[in-house]
Parts: C-alpha cells; sequence; structure tokens
C-alpha cells in the first residue's frame, strides 16, 4: 500500500514540476521504485558476476568442475570445504552449479539475441510490407505456433546435434537455435501487433499530417513506441529459454556429457536422490532462482513501461 | 451471453461461416507440421538401425525394405500423406505395433493427467484471482500474487524436484514412478485401478503453472471490470455486492480467462512431456522422447500430428467461444 502511495506521490509531483523526464527516464525511475523487480535485478548482477567470476578466478570456484574428481568425498551434503557438497564422482556441486548458472545465462541471453532479429524482422516485414507480405508471414508464424514448442525445440536440436557445420558445431550454439527457431513467433506477433495499431494512433497520424517522411515516421515514431513491450517480451523471454535448456538438459537432449547444465545436474541427480538428495536441491534452486529473478525484473519493466498504468 | 445484436439467425450463420472457416484452416496448418516434421526427422544424423555395433548389411537392407526406408525421401513423403490420409499411421519399428495404438495407449494416460491438472488449475486459479482481485492490496492478494508469480516463473521439472525431495524421499508420503490411474479403459470404472496416492504429485507438478498463469489473469480482468461505469451502475442501482461480482463482474472478467485456454492446453502437453519423464508415466509425451531418441519415425510423426491436432482444436474451440462472447471477433 505505501509502495503505491509512494509512486502515486512521485507521479504527482513529476506532472507538476513538468515533463522534463522522458519516457525512459520515467520508466527508469518508475523501475527503480518496484522493490521486487530491483530484489530480482540485484540478485541476477550477484548470480552473473559469482558465475562470472567462478568462471575465471579459481578462488571463487575452488575446485574445477570436472577434473577434481576426489574419491574419498563422495555424495557428501553441504559443508565447507564444499559448500553445496560433492556428486557421485566427488565433483564439488559448488563448481558445478556456478559452471551451470553460466551457461544457463549465456543460453538464456544468447537466445533472447536470436529471437530478438528473427522477430523484428518478421513483425516489421509483417506490419508494413503490404497485405501479401503479412499473409505469407503471418502464416509462417501460425505454422511455427502450432507446433507444439518443446516437441519442435526436441527435433531441431537433434537435427543440430554433431554437425560439423562452420559456425554452428557449437554444442552450445545449437541449443541457443533449436530454441529461439520456436520462439520468435512472440517477438513477431508482438512487433506486428504493435505495428499495425500504432499506424492508427493520433501521434502517428498527426506527424504524416506534418508532412513526416514514411521512414521518420517509422523509426521516431513507431519503433520508438513499440520498443516497450518488445523488451518487456525479451526479458521474460530470458527465462523461457533458460527453462527450455534446462527441460532439454533434463530429458537427455541438452549439452553433450560432461557439460555441467543445470537442467543435467538435475536429472543426475535423480538417480542418487535417495543416497544425497543435496546433488537434486542446489542446481533446482539455481534454475528457480534465475527464472523468477528474470520474471521479477519482466514484471518490474512491464509495469515501469505500460503508459497505461499511469 | 445474450442474444446477438444482429439477431439470433444471422449470428448462427456468421457464426458457421467463421467456425468452418477456422476448421478449414486446420488443414493446411496440418498439413505443413506433417511436413516440416517429416523432412526435420529425416535430417536427424542417424537412423533407426543404427547402433554402436552395426548389424549386418543384409539385416539392415531387409529392415529398410520392410519400413520402405529404402525409397526416395521424397516418394517416402508422399506415401507417409497417402497413408495419413486414410487415417493409418504406419507402424513403430518397436515391436511393429501400429502407431496409433500406441498413441490411443499413451493418450489414455496423458489425458487423465491433463484433465486433472486442468481441473485443478482452472479452479483453484480463477477462486486465487477473484480473491485477490476483491481483497485489492490486502493481506489476501499479497498471497495470491506471490503463488501466481512463484508459480509462473517456477518451471514444473524443479516444482517437481522439491515436491519429491520433500514429500516422497523425506516424509514417504506418496510413491513415485508411474502413473496411478487405469491404464486401460475397461478399468475406468474399477476402483481398485486408481492409486490416488501416485497420482498426486504428477498432477500438482503439472497444474501449478496453468494455475499461476489463470490467478494473474484472473486478477488482473476482475480489477479492470470492477472499475468499470457498468458495475458501478448496477452497485447504484442497488443491487446486492454478491449479485454484482458473480453476475456482473465475474462473467464479464472470464472473457480474457477464456482467451487463456489454448495456451493453457499448450502449456499442459509441453508439461505433461517433463511430468511424464520425471514420474515415469507411460504418456504420448515419453513415448515421443523415446521415438526421437530410437529415430522411430512414424512414431515421431505420429505423436507430433497428434499434439499439434490437440493444440490446435484447443484454440480453435477457444476462439469460438470467444467468437460466441465476443461479437467483434465473427464479423472481423
Amino acid at each position: 500500500m505505501q509502495e503505491a502511495e509512494l509512486i502515486e506521490r512521485a507521479e504527482l509531483e513529476g506532472a507538476v514540476v513538468g515533463r522534463e523526464r522522458g519516457l525512459w527516464a520515467d520508466a527508469f525511475y518508475r523501475l527503480t521504485r518496484n522493490r521486487l523487480a530491483m530484489a530480482g535485478l540485484i540478485i541476477l548482477i550477484a548470480v552473473a558476476a559469482l558465475a562470472i567470476a567462478a568462471a575465471n578466478i579459481h578462488a571463487v570456484r575452488r575446485y574445477d568442475p570436472y577434473l577434481d574428481q576426489l574419491y574419498n568425498h563422495l555424495q557428501e551434503g553441504p559443508s565447507w570445504s564444499h559448500f553445496f557438497g560433492t556428486d557421485n564422482l566427488g565433483r564439488d556441486n559448488w563448481a558445478r552449479v556456478l559452471a551451470g548458472v553460466s551457461i544457463s545465462l549465456q543460453i538464456g541471453i544468447g537466445t533472447q539475441i536470436v529471437v530478438l532479429m528473427i522477430g523484428l524482422l518478421v513483425g516489421t516485414t509483417a506490419a508494413l510490407g503490404g497485405r501479401f507480405t503479412d499473409n505469407v508471414m503471418m502464416r509462417l508464424t501460425d505454422v511455427t505456433y502450432a507446433f507444439p514448442d518443446l516437441l519442435f525445440i526436441i527435433l531441431m536440436r537433434s537435427v543440430l546435434s554433431g554437425r560439423q557445420w562452420p559456425v554452428i558445431d557449437n554444442p552450445k550454439l545449437q541449443v541457443i537455435l533449436a530454441i529461439a527457431f520456436v520462439n520468435w513467433t512472440i517477438i513477431a506477433r508482438l512487433v506486428r501487433g504493435q505495428m499495425l495499431s500504432l499506424a492508427e494512433r493520433d501521434f502517428v497520424l498527426a506527424a504524416k499530417a506534418l508532412g513526416a517522411s514514411p521512414w521518420r515516421v517509422v523509426v521516431q515514431h513507431m519503433l520508438p513506441n513499440s520498443l516497450g513491450p518488445v523488451i518487456v517480451a525479451v526479458t521474460f523471454g530470458i527465462p523461457i529459454a533458460i527453462f527450455a535448456e534446462a527441460a532439454l538438459g533434463f530429458i537427455g537432449f541438452g549439452l553433450p556429457p560432461p557439460t555441467a547444465s543445470l537442467g543435467r545436474l538435475v536429472s543426475d541427480g535423480y538417480a542418487y536422490m535417495q543416497v544425497n538428495y543435496w546433488v537434486v536441491v542446489f542446481p533446482a534452486s539455481a534454475v528457480a532462482v534465475l527464472m523468477l529473478c528474470f520474471t521479477f525484473v519482466g514484471d518490474g519493466l512491464r509495469d515501469a513501461l505500460d503508459p497505461r498504468m499511469r | 451471453m445474450g442474444p446477438g445484436r444482429a439477431g439470433p439467425h444471422t449470428g448462427v450463420e456468421v457464426m458457421t461461416a467463421y467456425a468452418i472457416r477456422r476448421i478449414l484452416w486446420l488443414i493446411p496448418v496440418l498439413w505443413a507440421v506433417a511436413t516440416i516434421t517429416f523432412f526435420l526427422m529425416h535430417a536427424v544424423p542417424g537412423g533407426p538401425f543404427t547402433q554402436d555395433k552395426p548389424l549386418p548389411a543384409a539385416i539392415v537392407a531387409s529392415l529398410n525394405r520392410r519400413y520402405h526406408l529404402d525409397l526416395p525421401l521424397w516418394r517416402q513423403y508422399l506415401a507417409y500423406l497417402w497413408d495419413l490420409l486414410h487415417g493409418n499411421l504406419g507402424l513403430s519399428f518397436r515391436g511393429d505395433r501400429d502407431v496409433a495404438m500406441l498413441i490411443r495407449d499413451g493418450f489414455f494416460v496423458t489425458a487423465q493427467l491433463g484433465i486433472l491438472a486442468f481441473l485443478v488449475a482452472s479452479f483453484f486459479g480463477m477462486a486465487l484471482g477473484v480473491l485477490s482481485a476483491l481483497n485489492q492490496n490486502g493481506p489476501l492478494d499479497y498471497v495470491g500474487v506471490f503463488v501466481a508469480t512463484v508459480g509462473a516463473a517456477l518451471p514444473n521439472f524443479i516444482l517437481a524436484t522439491f515436491l519429491i525431495v520433500i514429500f516422497a524421499v523425506n516424509l514417504h508420503w506418496f510413491q513415485i514412478l508411474g502413473w496411478g490411474g487405469p491404464e486401460h479403459v475397461g478399468d475406468l470404472l474399477n476402483p481398485s485401478a486408481w492409486h490416488i496416492k501416485k497420482m498426486i504429485l504428477p498432477v500438482v507438478s503439472l497444474s501449478f503453472l496453468p494455475m499461476a498463469y489463470i490467478a494473474r489473469v484472473t486478477r488482473a480482468s476482475m480489477l479492470e471490470v470492477l472499475r468499470q461505469d457498468y458495475i458501478r451502475t448496477a452497485h447504484a442501482k442497488g443491487l446486492a455486492a454478491q449479485v454484482v461480482i458473480i453476475r456482473h463482474a465475474i462473467k464479464n472478467a472470464m472473457i480474457p480467462v477464456l482467451t487463456l485456454m489454448g495456451p493453457i492446453a499448450a502449456v499442459l502437453v509441453t508439461g505433461s512431456f517433463i511430468v511424464e519423464n520425471i514420474y515415469s508415466i507411460p504418456g504420448v509425451g515419453r513415448q515421443f522422447v523415446e521415438a526421437v531418441i530410437r529415430r522411430d519415425y512414424a512414431m515421431i510423426m505420429g505423436s507430433t500430428l497428434f499434439y499439434a491436432a490437440i493444440v490446435a482444436v484447443a484454440n480453435l474451440v477457444v476462439d469460438l467461444m470467444y467468437a460466441v462472447v465476443d461479437p467483434r471477433v465473427r464479423y472481423g
């Protein structure tokens, strides 16, 4: 309740002082007032920093996630020498979970970069390319949308796996592409819808009436105004991609072993759950924390960028 | 739902035309899905008879002939489409069984899981959403929003993992592995075929995400509706608060929730994959994963088409319901 009041008061002040703050500064201000989103953002930055540090500094990871196999410390619970315990080969789970977090982040963000490129391209072309292009693009989107996600991702992943093609022989990139080829439809539909509805809006009509060129109308007025929802969708897309990667790893279609992806850590741990359930708890918690934080940030961004919330 | 503005007769006609247009559209979509899947799965490296210890060439050749894998790909494709038009989904490489029968058996289990999860998700989701909205910014609202937010962000296999660790491994309340419901249609009414204790964890794991979605949308939609003029009017003309909420608010707030049912069907389909794999439930999702691993071509095609059809029909039903509720859609 206090939060709502604070935001309300802040907005009143903003209105009284004058509209000096632009759309983005305003949105940023509103985001910083959202406690859940800020908490998510801070945790994400901390976790990402930890994962990067672990990948580069031995004192942070303490053990090698793959090579240090301590056969006299099998299946241990959390302790000072092994924060997250050890697995069935005596590998340190702290190091392995951090390696997994790094992979999840790379795949989550990498997927969204590809998704954004395809989505913006298809969406803008559909909205501005005339009726025929629109039909073709949207039917393409419909068909992709008709595929049950995970099914398509599994198929794409199987097609790409083990290929020695130039550029995409990297398994991480293969997983990214497999997930992105399914998830771009969200952005494409969103961009198209935004563009079409913006084209009818008064400020676009006004810009046209004032003699602005079509290019200027699109770049100056329509793109910036459609960017908000796109940013939100991309933020929500990251946890979806992280989930897809973890799910792939979980059912055995993810990165090849022994890569310590979080999904594989969970699924490998299942076999030993009766002996040592910590093996499962830590990577599962890591996935949960990543997804929750990205979702909170996404929620915060949506509230901050949605003009109707004002 | 009330009669449309255009009168019942023309309304029905427009609805029928809309429905037929949408049903016809299913055909090209399913054809496209079949085509893409067919060529994708044949592009997967390795074949069904690729093994660590290679089979003798003569055996592979005769196996390939048996399943027409020796034909050029385009002829296999045309043959598959021809069979598909005749309702023949082909034979699984595993045990030579009819794919349609395998899917039917698998779906009997998947459907129980999906329907139970759907009912649980709809009931608790709507209840949570309505209660949250009616107590906006109250403690109940915070609980509701918290459950909805966490539920929407928590992947089902993570949730399932925690449920298993807590309730099966530590507390020994539930058994896991396998499905607690009947595996044959004949056992549906046989009480001894139902093992509720084995069903609870899978159903909860699968229903949590859609429940969270439904709760979120219900809450947002209720809040929006409660601010509308006609709600104020209803209050102003002296209707009891419950009547306003049930007859005016909830009914109108359900429209956006209705559109969610299509995505929910998709979420249940995707979820059933993971949940079936975690709990070793012999459903279609598990069959698909095994089929991809074994390159069981007919089975991959069959289960993909089956799932695509389910999602498409769910979306269709939702759109039709939506068109009934919102007249703007059918004239669009």
